[in-house]
């Protein structure tokens, strides 16, 4: 039995022989995404994740781990696999032709009246 | 004011909170998963929270301060209802009396948010969101256990069974019941306990597990007059033992 410091380990009667035993599949519980809303109207910004037998809980869980410090509203979960992604290796998908000036909202002709007039009223 | 009946009353109700809050936190680290252990540790926080709030009321009809009070009183001054007192054992149980206690818990705050004692009424808002939450989180454990396995729900079942005539025990009724319903202090506990099995029942139903047949229903009481088991004093010591050897020690 092992003996501790703390009388609730102490009390649990935990044998020292006791051998950890590889982990089964399913042995942990699936996890959620937690998205959490500070007030509301405001976005709801993603978190972090919490394993959990089902939305219910996930929600309980979330919670306490996202909410309860400082200022909560709301919270969603979603089921981590049921969010879909890209794939990183397609990362070069957000790279695009830097010449396309068209594109940019710093091409366009009127930023010069803009920021003609922002200099002359001391915006 | 009928002061005498008042105080009964929170020290009831902040015994209760004390003591489940107390043996709730021996949950804390060793938890089934990481997220129920800070969940449930969480609500330990808030069932001494709630507990201290009472005994600063108690201190304002100008009984002890809320740590002498909750630190240096001996096993048989205490007044919560022996239920809460009873060991923690495993999950199940742990489980099944988070569950009976915090619908009880719910409903009489509920009736005390309109009590003439306005000290109170006002706490008795105050707390109203902890309490919905702990309220949802023995809901969804409970039911959750209960619909695992065939063995979880057996030990549910086995649970509940074992812990139903101590859950009865909450509701032992207090030498100043009539005066606390006269003076609309207090709708008294044979309300409450009728408002608990209606709260209670539909989860209990969900969960797919039955009640004791009424007939064996057999209140274990005591614990309002100070009478308990051998299980209060080593938790009464050990949970004040900094404060004993250090009074001024600061957390």
């Amino acid at each position: 039995m092992i003996k501790s410091l703390d009388p609730r380990i102490t009390r649990a009667e935990i044998e020292l022989t006791n051998t950890i035993a590889p982990l089964e599949e399913n042995d942990q519980w699936e996890t959620y995404e937690v998205f959490h809303q500070k007030k509301r109207g405001d976005q709801h910004m993603h978190v972090g994740i919490v394993h959990a037998a089902n939305p219910e809980m996930a929600l309980l869980f979330a919670k306490e781990q996202y909410g309860r410090r400082g200022q909560s509203v709301n919270i969603w979960v979603v089921k981590t696999r049921e969010v879909y992604t890209t794939d990183y290796e397609d990362s070069d998908i957000f790279d695009t032709v830097p010449e396309k000036m068209f594109r940019e909202a710093g091409g366009y002709k009127v930023m010069e009246k803009i920021n003609k007039y922002k200099k002359e009223h001391k915006i | 004011m009928n002061t005498p009946a008042i105080k009964e009353l929170l020290y009831k109700m902040a015994d209760d909170l004390l003591i489940i809050g107390h043996r709730h936190s021996e949950w804390t680290g060793l938890g089934p998963i990481l997220e129920e252990d800070i969940s449930f540790s969480s609500m330990a926080q808030d069932k001494i929270g709630q507990s201290q709030a009472l005994f600063q009321l108690l201190h304002q009809l100008g009984e002890p301060d809320a740590d002498t009070n909750a630190f240096t009183r001996n096993a048989n001054q205490f007044c919560n209802a022996q239920f809460v007192e009873l060991p923690n054992e495993e999950y199940d149980f742990s489980t099944v009396r988070h569950f009976l206690y915090d619908h009880a818990d719910q409903l009489r705050f509920e009736m005390l948010a309109h009590s003439s004692f306005e000290p109170l009424a006002k706490l008795a808002r105050k707390v109203k969101g902890e309490l919905k939450y702990h309220v949802f989180h023995a809901n969804t454990w409970m039911v959750k256990l209960s619909q695992g396995t065939e063995e979880s729900k057996a030990r549910m079942q086995t649970a509940l069974n074992n812990a139903w005539n101590y859950a009865l025990g909450m509701f032992e009724e207090s030498k100043f019941e009539k005066e606390l319903i006269a003076a609309k202090i207090f709708e008294g506990e044979a309300a409450l306990k009728t408002k608990w099995i209606h709260a209670i029942t539909p989860f209990i139903e969900k969960a797919g597990l039955k009640l004791p047949p009424e007939k064996e229903w057999n209140p274990v009481n005591g614990g309002r007059k100070n009478f308990h088991t051998e299980y209060l004093e080593p938790l009464v010591k050990e949970m004040g033992e900094v404060f004993r050897v250090e009074p001024a020690s600061q957390w």
